[in-house]
């Protein structure tokens, strides 16, 4: 790969951004909320591809972190009044906390341990969360972050406001992670992935870099959180399934695990997914059985279609200088 | 003194199932080396099978067999034709350790996604005909029923048939063979390929079983079972990952736990507990109670 | 009837362990691979019972090829490899061990007696059967190695390094007790060593080999006799 500076990036960002955001202005509410939901799920692939494909970890539990800060985000606004550019902080913050812990843990974990626990922590967070009062118990909490400002123009739709929001986000994140990646950090990551022995070696604190990994991507997993709150108008437990969790290492692997740009691909098919065997449902005369399935079957063989066919990711991870 | 002998009972019924289905990730781990995540997938589709067998048969008893039979085959399946290839391709690739993971999921996603397709995402009622209403001693019905019984004498006929046919036949050592030293037991002629999808047929009977006892107690749906996989890896985790005893003995030690949580502290707590033991267990016995020493065991 | 090598080649990745490798042994014959570490003797004898794949070349036992073939089919039809190390299974127990020797055969009568003839070689397993093999000496470890070997009753038995890290006196006992074996029984045996005074001493002849290249070959006292090969190939 060829380097660009941080300067460079941040103007492809800013174009890819314009054309994004004149284009939405082009389509409909459907559109608009599909492709928020598309820069929400490239940022939560982010932080899986981050975490595995940068430091070797594995979690199967970032549904859960991203209920941990979509929460955080809901309740600045209801306590503390914030205005929701800060909750979406105050998520990604909170996502670092709890990533912290689990991180110490994580350290310790050889893979089959990490995988259960995280498991656990997947189908246990949101069940706890319906225990709480202050949680709203199932029905969750309302996230009403308000219609688009003045500024943007009148006939601005809702989603397309969230689009916005979520496409700005999205970018600033990947330019973050981009110029991170190739920092020290980055690299020591990718050392301690590919020979944690040789890393070690060489005076790479293994547990420190690893954990910085974990707390880093559950930071960026709990700001996708709050923007995934957004989106729904809401938090509640259902929201952040078992099934959510399993979908972002899916796209993860769809993206090619190693490949940060890949989580934008790994996001579209998500998304793609349901929509086009939605159609292929009606087009079968589909009944309620077969839309409300077909898509998680469909995932689903796409993912162990990919794990067998290219058990590396669909690209071979990038050696860098 | 009565509730704590009670609440020692329940707990000993729900957790003969945590030790099946520890039981089945364990074998699962010992002959492959691999967390079997499909595990509840696999146990949701041999339950509903038991559920199809029920509905024609009218007779529970009958349709425990089959529901069994059908987690084996559905294991051995999984096995041959998913994790094999996948392991001969990973092999000394930087994700060998995360693609089967990533693969168990992907059976899992399926098994679900194909079981709401035929049989929908509704509650389903896969009944047994013993009453769960509990026994009465003198004037007082105490919350140990019939039906934990049976759990409990069915999940203690399997257990024990696993420990003869480990302890006392040539397929038993062949399955301990391979899972400790897979090259030096196919010096000795044992096919290990083969042996490995029996280890596997295996745990799909014990998780099978763990399904088909559990369901009547709640209900049965594609992912009736996700929390049945986490108390199972909890329990296995509690037993050491590697020990057969230690599966079992980390399923009644979670029961019996569980039980004693829902009984002086309440329900609300339970999977959170279930959450902290995991961490605890890791933290201070990462190698579980059986961990090392204990694994010549059976 | 005879271990028939032509030509053989052996790669790791782009190593090449096994270099254009010749050579023949007839039925009841005891030859010895003589090579320092990281001659390609491991890879060789791997290759032999089918646990790796070979480059070119090929392999014959009694007029039929064995490359290609499965490790735990090689055993069916004779070829008996005990691996470099101590290959016994730590977690099992001597018992347990012996009876992997014989865990695909029908014919009980025989494993019994193969067993009873194993013990009565090394007395020291008898004593230890319902022991752990973990809690065995490395000496006993090895015999218990061979022993399983044995109960499968072997035509052709490949032993790697059976004398590797052990002390004199063990290992004397555990070559007079391979010689005795395959004198009794007929056998035919291929085995690897860097020890070569041991080897040569119960060998009917040795083959040097270099860097996975042949070097030479003879009787095992023409080899011994030979100064220059002494000093260069056999460390004495
Ligand atoms: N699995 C392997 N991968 C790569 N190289 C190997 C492997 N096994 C052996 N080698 C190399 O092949 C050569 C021969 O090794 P080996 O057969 O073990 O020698 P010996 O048994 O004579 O000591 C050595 O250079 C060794 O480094
Ligand atoms: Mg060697």
């Amino acid at each position: 790969m060829k380097r660009k500076s941080p300067a460079t990036r941040f103007l492809i960002s800013l174009g890819v951004g314009a054309f994004l955001l004149i284009a939405s202005g082009h389509v409909d509410e459907l559109r608009a909320y599909q492709g928020a939901q598309v820069a929400i799920y490239a940022i939560a692939i982010a932080s899986i591809v981050l975490l595995t494909g940068y430091s070797g970890q594995i979690s199967l539990g970032h549904g859960a972190l991203m209920a941990v800060g979509g929460y955080a985000a809901v309740i600045a606004q209801i306590h503390w009044h914030l205005p929701y550019p800060l909750t979406f902080l105050i998520g990604g913050i909170a996502g670092a906390l709890a990533g912290y812990v689990l991180g110490i843990a994580a350290a310790r974990l050889r893979g089959p341990y990490l995988a259960g626990t995280t498991l656990a922590l997947a189908v246990g967070l949101p069940s706890l969360a319906n225990q709480f009062h202050i949680l709203g118990g199932e029905q969750g909490l309302q996230f009403d972050v308000g219609t688009a400002p003045t500024w943007v123009g009148k006939d601005f739709t809702q989603y397309r406001w969230f689009f916005w929001v979520a496409v700005v986000m999205a970018l600033a994140i990947f330019w973050l992670l981009r110029n991170l990646l190739s920092t020290r950090y980055g690299r020591r990551w990718r050392a301690v992935r590919a020979n944690p022995t040789a890393a070690a070696l060489t005076g790479i604190d293994i547990a420190k870099a690893k954990v910085l990994a974990f707390t880093l991507s559950s930071a960026v997993a709990g700001l996708s959180g709050a923007l995934f709150a957004m989106l729904l108008g809401l938090v509640a437990p259902l929201a952040f399934t078992l099934t959510l969790s399993f979908t972002l290492v899916t796209g993860a692997v769809l993206a090619g695990v190693s490949n940060l740009g890949g989580s934008i691909i790994g996001a579209i098919v998500l998304v793609a997914i349901p929509e086009l065997s939605n159609a292929v449902a009606t087009h079968l005369g589909g009944s309620d059985r077969v839309t409300a399935n077909l898509p998680g079957v469909v995932t689903s063989v796409l993912l162990i279609v990919t794990v067998l066919l290219a058990p590396n990711g669909p690209k071979i991870p990038r050696r860098h200088k | 003194m009565t509730t704590f002998f009670n609440t020692i009972l329940v707990g000993i019924s729900s957790g003969s199932i945590y030790a099946l289905m520890s039981l089945s990730l364990v074998l699962v781990w010992r002959s492959t080396r691999v967390v079997n995540f499909a595990a509840a997938g696999q146990a949701v589709l041999s339950t509903y099978l038991g559920y199809e067998a029920m509905s024609r048969l009218h007779n529970y008893w009958l349709s425990l067999p089959i529901a069994v039979i059908a987690g084996a085959l559905i294991s051995a399946i999984v096995e041959s034709f998913v994790m094999r290839p996948l392991a001969k391709r990973s092999k000394g690739s930087p994700v060998e350790s995360i693609a089967p993971v990533i693969a168990t999921l992907g059976i899992l996603g399926l098994i679900r996604g194909i079981a709401g397709l035929v049989w929908g995402n509704t509650f389903l009622q896969y009944t047994s005909p013993l009453s769960s209403k509990g026994f009465m001693i003198g004037h007082t019905t105490i919350p140990f029923s019939p039906l934990n019984a049976a759990i409990v004498i069915g999940a203690a006929i399997v257990l024990a048939f696993f420990a003869a046919i480990f302890r006392f036949t040539r397929l038993g050592l062949a399955l301990r063979a391979a899972s400790f030293q897979p090259e030096i037991s196919r010096l000795s002629g044992i096919r290990v390929d083969r042996i490995r999808t029996i280890g596997w047929a295996f745990a799909g009977a014990a998780g099978a079983l763990a399904g088909a006892l559990v369901t009547p107690t709640t209900y049965l749906s594609p992912n009736s079972l996700d929390l049945l996989l986490v108390s199972g890896f909890v329990a296995a985790v509690i037993g050491g990952l590697e020990s057969l005893i230690g599966a079992v003995v980390g399923g009644l030690v979670l029961g019996v736990g569980f039980a004693f949580i829902l009984q002086y502290i309440g329900s609300e707590v339970t999977f959170s507990a279930a959450f902290i033991i995991l961490i605890i267990v890791l933290f201070i016995r990462p190698q579980g109670i059986f961990g090392r020493g204990g694994s010549r065991e059976a | 009837m005879t271990l028939i090598v032509d030509h053989l080649r052996i790669q790791h990745g782009t190593i090449t362990a096994i270099d254009d490798l010749s050579f023949a042994i007839e039925p009841g014959e005891l030859v010895t691979i003589i090579g320092s570490n990281g001659a390609g003797k491991t890879t060789l004898l791997r290759a032999l019972s089918g646990l790796i794949p070979t480059a070119s070349g090929s392999a014959s036992w009694k007029g039929q090829s064995i490359l290609g073939r499965r490790a735990e089919d090689l055993v069916r039809s004779g070829i008996v490899h005990v691996s470099e190390g101590k290959a016994v299974i730590p977690e099992l127990t001597v018992a347990e061990n012996l009876e992997l020797g014989g865990i695909w055969r029908k014919d009980k009568t025989d494993i019994a007696l193969a067993t009873s003839e194993v013990l009565d070689l090394f007395p020291r397993l008898g004593e230890r059967m319902k022991q752990g093999a973990d809690t065995l000496s490395g000496g006993e470890r090895q015999m218990l190695a061979i022993g399983r070997a044995m109960i499968a009753r072997p035509d052709l038995l490949l032993l790697d390094e059976p004398s590797l890290g052990l002390a004199p006196l063990v290992i004397e006992q555990i070559f007079s007790a391979i010689d005795a074996l395959r004198q009794r029984l007929g056998l035919t045996v291929v085995l690897v060593e860097q020890n070569a005074i041991s080897a040569l001493g119960i060998a009917d002849r040795g083959i040097i080999i270099n860097l996975g290249k042949f070097v030479t070959s003879g009787s095992s006292a023409s080899l011994m006799s030979d100064p220059t090969l002494r000093a260069a190939y056999l460390g004495f």
